[in-house]
């Protein structure tokens, strides 16, 4: 297991590395300068500017440079806002995305488990129809279109929840909700297939032979069984909702990253683009990695022994 | 055990939300509580909404119009802007200057910074060439100013201690010119002029200005309070040397970048003023407090002077005719945009005698069609062609797009055999494809850097970075020379009006559109809440609320 580990550890940090590497070079095709007020920068100035933060040199040189200084832990400076660094700005802006893509995989989790669960046991009912027409309306229609409904008839009409803005858990509900509709749909979508198909395999007819109790059929060996595809996807669904919830972040005033995340690509900010790329990407390294250790613990068939134990 | 796991799993995630649940929105509760809806109580207090956070608070280096804002409003200059934007004395209390108006001498008033020092002459010497040490955003606007060795200074030739200021003492400040500058009062109340206290900026090193604490203000209100990418609150800062005439209490400044988000806000009272998008102009436009402001940035097209076909001065005006500009502003932009005749915008620029630079120049290129085309046909004639297809290069946003497109009908419709093709590209690479001269025709704009229409005449200049279509004219090289040093303001401002007639008149040099607006909802009972076109988007300072 150790060793398997140690492998699996060196492994990211190579993907790491390149998506390191092939952000930074193409980065560099993108035109224009990361310099504030481009309009009205002469070329004289642009020059100084460029020594200034060592644009004038190779890129090479400066991908070398980059490295050097990423070992170190320094993600530099951002161009945009002066003075402040890049370690600051991603770990000012992650708490918000990250509590409210939280909030809504827990959310998102809970109602999907009920809802598939509710129409695997029920199936070809009219719960199960209901369910499965509102997990596909919950897929189809974007998350922003929820948003903007939520607001208006929660926000303003009744008047239950603020409308926008960062003050305080009340107004972390609605973006939640709102984010939470695309994962409560793919969960109970999944859910059900799944455990229909369990339900299927010869090991419930074993179980039920052995004469167990319904229920315990149910929890013990089809539900369990059910979740180890919903994990492998919860994981991939919790990174990008934590990171992807940039028009959500828009449309209710929340602080996050996905938002600054464009807005550097936008201006060019180098150092944050580079910075914020780096973040996710180790984020989703990360989380792929954990899934396949809670993997291991859901399904005993699983084991990475890697051969060599 | 695989329920004891799972509950594990659970356990973290639930301690993992607890943890994140302390750490992001508790600074910001207690102070926007009171804020909210008990307006009665709370006294003067203004609710405002802005799209973006502040990127800095450092005078010498910020470079945008929330941080200039921002500025105006917890710091004092020479000079701040009044309500017709014209300079009104802020710290000083005596000018005086040479005989050949080159050196400008200014008495300070007695008032303090937030920390108890008093604000001296030293601290404008110091911050003006702290902005000059660091090649700052702005430091082009002490060359504009035309303060000693700037322009030296910012080619690396000469050492920034050497620029043009000197405090003679405390309260004694000397400005030294390159040559008489009739805009120099005017130029004084841009933010980049603000004076900050070395030993305070010094001590605070890399820290400061990066939080409301690291910062010190000698305004008409403090910053008390700054959530970054969430919102900033000012108080009334009793210190201030006017501050009896400023009767708000308090401000609160929320960031809202989505336009829909800011009317629900605003609808729920949490807000007083919001900026509309062209979508929901239509839905609010008949509400008593919608209302457009005139913006001062222009929209024009530019020519490839070297074009065969483009080059020729009757195409030209042709193409000036033959676009419709007020069904551009009123149909297809819809967003308080007016059409515009000239490069000097409407409603900002006051001559001496009091009177607008556009009533006084009128409409430039204006025409039938039928004149369009008659144009078009003799240009056609001299250059030797029966029809041309050209590119328009513009950026790839919405608004371009449109505009771009309504102008490829419109040359179409009205210039038989003038084929426009539409290049959308990144933003930045439009400049640079500006900037290289590589396009027959591009969609530009330009915001002006002052408050004199000079801001917007003399880009035209040969070779002038903003020329940007090997466009020249001996008359303008010789009016901006002599508009820069005349100091009798009735004289200058002919050749001002001169300088857009050559440009426009005779040589038809670019295709003007029409002027930025925003349509606004604001509630009716805040008064004298000015808007300024250039430096600061806003003073607070007299601003009212009147239940």
């Amino acid at each position: 297991m150790t060793r398997y580990l140690l492998q699996r550890i060196g492994f990211m940090l190579i993907t790491l590395f390149i998506i390191v590497t092939a952000t930074f070079f193409l980065m560099q095709l993108l035109p224009g300068t990361p310099f504030t007020n481009p309009e009205k920068l002469t070329d004289s100035q642009l020059t100084i500017l460029n020594a200034k933060y060592g644009l004038d040199q190779p890129v090479a040189m400066q991908y070398i440079q980059y490295i050097g200084n990423l070992l170190q832990g320094d993600l530099g400076y951002s161009f945009q806002h002066e003075g402040r660094t890049v370690t600051s700005m991603i770990s000012g802006r992650i708490g918000p995305s990250a509590f409210i893509g939280l909030q809504a995989l827990v959310i998102g989790a809970i109602m999907g488990l009920l809802l598939g669960i509710v129409s695997a046991l029920k199936h070809n009912s009219i719960l199960d129809y209901g369910s499965v027409t509102l997990a596909v309306l919950g897929m189809s229609i974007p998350s922003f279109v929820f948003a903007a409904l939520l607001q208006y008839y929660v926000g303003v009409k009744l008047g239950w929840l603020p409308v926008a803005l960062w003050e305080g858990y009340s107004s972390t509900l609605l973006p939640s909700i709102a984010l939470s509709v695309t994962v409560t749909a793919t969960v109970a979508r999944f859910i059900r297939s799944e455990m229909l198909e369990v339900i299927g395999q010869d090991y419930i007819i074993t179980a039920r032979a052995k004469g167990l109790k319904e229920n315990q059929v149910m929890v013990k060996h089809v539900i369990r069984n059910a979740l180890i595809p919903v994990v492998t996807m919860l994981g991939p669904l919790a990174v990008s909702i934590m990171t992807g919830t940039l028009v959500i972040e828009k449309i209710f005033a929340v602080p996050g990253l996905g938002e600054q995340f464009t807005l550097s690509i936008l201006v060019l900010d180098y150092s944050v683009i580079m910075g914020i790329t780096i973040f996710y990407s180790a984020l989703f390294i990360f989380v792929v990695f954990v899934v396949d250790i809670i993997y291991s613990l859901l399904d005993p068939r699983i084991n990475y022994k890697g051969g060599a134990a | 055990m695989w329920r004891d796991r799972k509950t594990q799993i659970f356990m973290v995630m639930i301690a993992f939300v607890l943890f994140l649940a302390g750490c992001n929105f508790n600074s910001s509760d207690s102070s926007n509580e009171e804020s909210g809806g008990s307006e009665e109580d709370a006294g003067q207090v203004l609710n405002i909404s802005t799209t973006a956070d502040i990127p800095t608070l450092d005078s010498t280096k910020a470079h945008d119009g929330i941080a200039f804002t921002v500025l105006n409003n917890v710091n004092e200059g020479l000079y701040r802007q009044d309500e017709n934007h014209e300079p009104i004395e802020a710290l000083v209390t005596e000018h005086t200057e040479n005989e050949d108006k080159t050196v400008h001498t200014f008495t300070l008033r007695d008032s303090n910074w937030t920390n108890g020092e008093p604000v001296t002459a030293q601290d404008f010497e110091y911050a003006w060439k702290r902005v000059m040490k660091d090649a700052s955003p702005y430091s082009f606007m002490f060359v504009t100013a035309g303060i000693k060795n700037a322009e030296a200074i910012m080619n690396e030739e000469m050492d920034a201690e050497e620029l043009g200021v000197k405090a003679i003492d405390e309260k004694t400040l000397e400005v030294t010119l390159e040559a008489a500058n009739p805009l120099f009062q005017s130029l004084m109340t841009f933010p980049t002029f603000l004076p900050q206290n070395q030993k305070f900026v010094e001590e605070q090193g890399d820290q400061y200005a990066l939080e409301a604490e690291n910062i010190l203000f000698n305004g008409p209100f403090t910053l008390v309070d700054w959530t970054h990418d969430q919102g900033w609150k000012y108080e009334k800062n009793e210190d201030y040397w006017d501050a009896d005439t400023v009767k708000l209490d308090a401000i609160n400044a929320y960031v809202v970048k989505d336009p829909a988000a800011g009317i629900n806000l605003y609808e729920t009272n949490k807000v007083d003023r919001i900026v509309l998008s062209s979508e929901a102009v239509d839905q609010n436009k008949d509400d008593e407090n919608f209302e457009t402001i005139l913006e001062p940035e222009v929209f024009f097209l530019r020519f490839n002077h070297n074009h065969p076909v483009l080059g020729n001065e009757n195409i030209r005006k042709a193409v000036n005719m033959a676009i419709d500009k007020e069904s551009l502003t009123e149909v297809i932009l819809k967003d308080g945009s007016t059409a515009l005749n000239g490069v000097v915008p409407k409603g900002f620029f006051k001559s001496p005698a009091g009177e607008d630079f556009r009533d006084l120049n009128g409409d430039f290129n204006t025409g039938t069609v039928e004149e369009a085309q008659k144009l078009w046909e003799q240009g056609l004639k001299e250059t030797g062609v029966t029809d041309v297809t050209v590119s328009i290069n513009i950026a790839d946003s919405e608004d371009h797009k449109k505009v771009a497109e309504y102008i490829q009908a419109q040359l179409k419709d009205n210039l038989p055999g003038f084929n426009l093709d539409i290049k959308a590209v990144p933003f930045a690479q439009r400049l640079e494809i500006e900037k290289a001269i590589e396009y027959d025709l591009s969609l530009s704009s330009w915001g002006p850097d002052y408050s004199d229409p000079m801001t917007y005449l003399d880009m035209w200049l040969e070779g002038g970075s903003a020329n940007r279509m090997d466009y020249s004219n001996e008359k303008i090289q010789e009016l901006v020379a002599s508009a820069r040093t005349e100091t009798d303001l009735e004289k200058r401002y002919q050749m001002l009006l001169d300088i857009e007639k050559v440009l426009l008149e005779e040589d038809a040099a670019i295709a003007p559109l029409y002027q930025g607006g925003t349509a606004v909802l604001m509630r009716s009972k805040i008064k004298n809440l000015l808007v300024h076109p250039t430096g600061a988007s806003f003073s607070y300072k007299w601003v009212t609320i009147e239940e």
